[in-house]
């Protein structure tokens, strides 16, 4: 574990970011969105339950709000606002058009956590996507039409290799 | 239509994105890519943080407030209580009986004492600390029964109970030659939106007027609510919709609107706030919990001839919208079946609980839990299988209700029971993934897993009853070729704004629509509730955008010296008899237009002393197949498939439609089996997503479903509302197939009679329906 600073740098979508005036304990999520001003990572739970706050930390997805901002000083993060840019857009694409957005709150947490889901396992079955986004919770759509967006994206990049 | 089409006349192309087509979300975009501001982004220059604080007893004497130390940390700007609203402390939807800040007394645990605001989130938490509040704590009433028959002294000036409604129909003493009976309880749902309340407040320059962005599902009533309270007049109270992550009821109840609104007029600075979950789970209204015992009278072939029920709902310490709730229990009793005699009694009482209000499917929830738990005892208690028993009683058009109400829409119950079971039954579980056994890994007993499947139907009234004129209002405006519309309607998430899209380019024959801001600019477009929208504010869409057709023909009559009675709007063209002769963009490319339109429904009324009267608007039906595996032993399950049928008039977006559907099987399937608010002597013990449990990607099966479309003559577009019926009968399906499965392995056991089910319902359950206590 590193010291907690009270500044720090965060390289957030490849772009660094310097941080002054951390709360001892500052949570990653709260530094991106008041610090950063990077508010597509979302807050429901602040416990690590809703997976609304989803971000990537060295390619690995974490829940922003359990994640102390200082610990990951140096490291590559990347939130929904970068995911389009770093080769998911075809993703955010599907999510539309499956019908997989209604309210849309938990929308950027399970997009970088499919994102991260089909990096680890380009070809995943049915219930190798149910487990992968099961920390992930939508009160709107009935996960229907997420299944469906990311199973059509992975279709969608196998036809395309 | 009598418009006579020539013989010359060529095929118009419908316009691409209009109604009927699984047109996409405008906002999906912006959603998609982490654009959208929901009202939790939205932060202005200068602003303060509130925080509120909330009494910790259900039930206490409030002696003393003393704010002086917090009031005294450094970076505090204003500590405010009951002392210092303006104006009436006191709102509500119905009756003004909620006080914004406690005065005397406290009613339930999380009531609002005082609020603070300060530079930040963390000096808000200290100041709220330092607030010294002194209480003289009092016994709470925590028993639903003691608020009706008197034996507790009154908890509020209002009275303990909020509403007693009787319905008696036909014949009172009628004794069917079949009769069962049964006790059934609902336990305390939340709407669990996962955009938690947030608003920001920035005071008028004069400091005699504010504005709030603020998540809701209703700004005008919001608006009048928040006006009363400062003691301002309504149009110094400027309301615009921030982005909203959810409501499903849970924000038709004022929050925090007060709170922000009265600290930024108080310190003359702009006020955010933002709540956290364990402040959402108590400081908004949840779904009433309910205790109904019901008795049906049959013909041995199982035609149904009477019902009788006594409801009890926990509304808790506030009002709210109770007494709705209640007449949409009662006057649901009988189901979507024909029943021409009925006693029924309902109470919605006032407790030291949480306060109960608005959820998706208010009140016909709970009813429809206990007819068609009713409906299965009936079935078995004749001899008839459970399915054909309902096709035999099915409502029709023309029906009537144990209110006397005439059902005048399309009726279509039948054909959802026949269409729900002709839905395949689940493909085979492949392979031995541990998604597919109840409790996941390791959780179930090898080789204990039974399959059960069951069924229920549903009657839901769509939008408001009892002489309620809840109106909408939009506006359309025709300008460089394209459609600008305006209303008030609050987009949750439903996806109104899709379907407003589609409205206007079918009604207008453009293709790019935009959108003004949603505020109090316009008139009222009424809740987003009651699944109402589609069909009010889609049809002031309809009106505004016809206004403005009908300007739009009068200017093509008139220069083209054409016969204007012959001129319509086809795909993106006007036609003359059915023939192109110009483009819409093309007549409308130098000349603007405006229109704005009112919707109302027909008028209902009130309900007299027996009950009677045509209260509702409309109806809609719905029927699901529920199949579900079981492990006897360790009371766990999973749902393994929905089938549903829904009676949705006409699907105006389907790809809406469809997710309407699969999200509300998601709340009943969480109701049925996993969400319940807990609270010990008063005080709620899971007010975490921790402990509160919503289902996830894992508890979801496919949903197959069926759209019956059969256009609702009574319909602006022939659509009824979809947002709550595929939310209800969900629930009695799968607890029927629960009860399916314990039979099948030979479990002699009482049908369920609770939701949710716990594992000791089903694991310790007992012949005569009782559940043994865990523990000693």
């Amino acid at each position: 574990m590193r010291r907690v600073e009270s500044e720090c740098s965060l390289t957030v979508n490849g772009v660094e970011h310097a941080v002054s005036g951390l709360h001892p304990g500052e949570s990653l999520l709260d530094a991106l969105r008041e610090r950063c001003g990077l508010r597509g990572s979302k807050g429901a739970c602040e416990e690590g339950e809703c997976g609304s706050c989803t971000v990537l930390v060295d390619g690995q997805a974490v829940c922003s709000c359990l994640t102390l901002a200082a610990s990951v000083s140096g490291c590559s993060i990347v939130t929904v606002e970068g995911v389009g840019s770093s080769g998911g857009a075809d993703l955010q694409e599907a999510f539309l058009r499956a019908g997989a957005v209604q309210c849309g709150f938990c929308t950027p947490g399970l997009i970088v956590a499919a994102d991260a889901l089909l990096s680890r396992n380009p070809h995943p079955s049915l219930n190798e996507v149910r487990e992968g986004l099961a920390g992930n919770l939508c009160r709107c759509t009935g996960y229907g039409r997420i299944v469906e967006a990311v199973l059509d994206t992975a279709e969608q990049r196998r036809s395309q290799r | 239509m009598s418009t006579t089409i020539s013989s010359d006349r060529t095929e118009v192309p419908a316009i691409t994105g209009g109604l009927g087509e699984p047109v996409l979300r405008p906002d999906g975009g912006a959603k998609v890519d982490g654009s959208f501001e929901f009202s939790s982004d939205r932060s202005i220059e200068g602003e303060l943080w509130a925080m509120t604080l909330r009494s910790p007893h259900p039930r206490a004497r409030l002696l003393s407030i003393d704010t002086s130390a917090a009031s005294a940390l450094p970076g505090v700007a204003s500590v405010i209580s009951a002392v210092d609203v303006p104006g009436i402390n006191g709102f509500g939807l119905i009756a003004s009986d909620q006080p914004v800040f406690a005065v005397d007394e406290v009613r339930f645990v999380g009531e609002p004492v005082a609020a603070v605001a300060a530079s930040d989130p963390e000096t808000c938490a200290r100041a709220i600390e330092l607030i010294v509040v002194t209480y003289e704590i009092l016994q709470p009433l925590l028993d639903a029964e003691q608020a009706i028959d008197g034996s507790f002294g009154s908890i509020h000036p209002d009275g303990n109970v909020i509403r007693h409604q009787r319905i008696v129909r036909g014949d009172e003493d009628l004794v069917g030659e079949i009769t069962v009976e049964g006790t059934y309880e609902i336990g305390m749902q939340d709407q669990a939106f996962l955009g938690l309340e947030a608003a920001v407040a920035v005071p008028d320059d004069d400091g005699a007027g504010v504005e709030l962005l603020v998540a809701t599902q209703w700004l005008h009533e919001d608006r009048r609510q928040i006006a009363a309270c400062l003691g301002l007049e309504e149009d110094r109270v400027r309301l615009t919709l921030g982005g909203v992550g959810g409501a499903f009821g849970g924000r038709e109840d004022i929050s925090l609107q007060v709170h922000v609104s009265l600290l930024a007029l108080v310190t003359g600075r702009p006020v955010r706030a933002a709540y956290s979950r364990a402040e959402s789970f108590i400081g908004h209204v949840h779904r009433h919990p309910a205790t109904i015992w019901m008795r049906h009278h049959a013909d041995r072939d199982g035609t149904l001839r009477k019902v009788e029920a006594r409801f009890v709902l926990d509304g808790g310490a506030y009002a709210s919208t109770s007494s709705a709730v209640l007449i949409n229990a009662v006057t649901h009793a009988q189901g979507p079946y024909r029943c021409e005699n009925a006693v029924v009694d309902g109470y919605a009482v006032r407790t030291n609980h949480l306060p109960c209000g608005a959820m998706r499917g208010f009140g016909v929830v709970q009813a429809c839990f206990a007819h068609e738990r009713q409906m299965d005892r009936l079935a078995v208690a004749c001899g008839v299988d459970p399915v054909e028993i309902r096709v035999l009683n099915a409502m029709e058009t023309g029906d009537r209700l144990i209110t006397g109400q005439r059902v005048e829409n399309v009726a279509p119950v039948a054909r959802c029971i026949r269409e729900t079971m002709a839905l395949p039954m689940p493909e085979p579980d492949v392979g031995d993934h541990v998604l597919a056994l109840p409790g996941g890994a390791g959780l179930t007993a090898d080789g204990s897993v039974v399959r059960g499947v069951g069924m229920a139907v549903s009657i839901k009234n769509l939008m408001y009853s009892e002489g309620f004129d809840d109106y909408s209002t939009a506006r359309c405006v025709v300008r460089d070729g394209r459609v600008l519309l305006k209303f008030a309607t609050a987009e949750v998430g439903q996806g109104f704004v899709t379907i407003a899209m589609q409205i206007a380019r079918t009604e207008l024959g453009l293709p790019e629509v935009l959108f003004e801001p949603i505020d109090t600019g316009v008139g009222s477009a009424g809740s987003t509730s009651a699944s109402r929208q589609t069909w009010m504010s889609g049809g002031a869409v309809v009106e505004a955008c016809r206004g403005v057709v009908g300007q739009i023909l009068d200017v093509v009559a008139a220069d083209r010296g054409l016969q204007r009675e012959d001129l319509r709007i086809e795909g993106e063209w006007i036609t003359d008899l059915g023939v192109p002769v110009v483009a819409v963009s093309e007549a409308v490319s130098e000349r603007s237009f405006e229109h704005t339109a009112e919707y109302h429904h027909p008028e209902t009324e009130e309900l007299d002393e027996r009950g009677q009267g045509d209260c509702h608007t409309a109806f809609a039906f719905t029927a699901h197949r529920a199949v579900v595996d079981v492990d006897p032993d360790l009371g766990l399950l999973r749902v393994v498939q929905i089938a549903t049928a829904q009676d949705v008039g006409r699907a105006l977006n389907p790809l809406s439609v469809v997710g309407q559907i699969e999200g509300g099987v998601a709340q009943g399937l969480g109701l049925a089996v996993m969400e319940e608010i807990i609270q010990t002597d008063g005080v709620i013990r899971n007010a975490s997503f921790t402990d509160y449990l919503i289902p996830t990607i894992a508890d979801m099966p496919p949903v197959v479903m069926s759209l019956i479309e059969e256009p609702d003559p009574r319909a602006p577009l022939g659509a009824k509302g979809v947002g709550e019926p595929p939310c209800i009968s969900v629930t009695p399906a799968i607890v029927a197939a629960v009860d399916d499965a314990l039979r099948r392995a030979g479990r002699q056991i009482a049908p369920l009679t609770r939701v949710p089910i716990r594992p000791q319902d089903i694991a310790l359950a007992s012949p005569d329906g009782s559940t043994a206590t865990l523990g000693s």
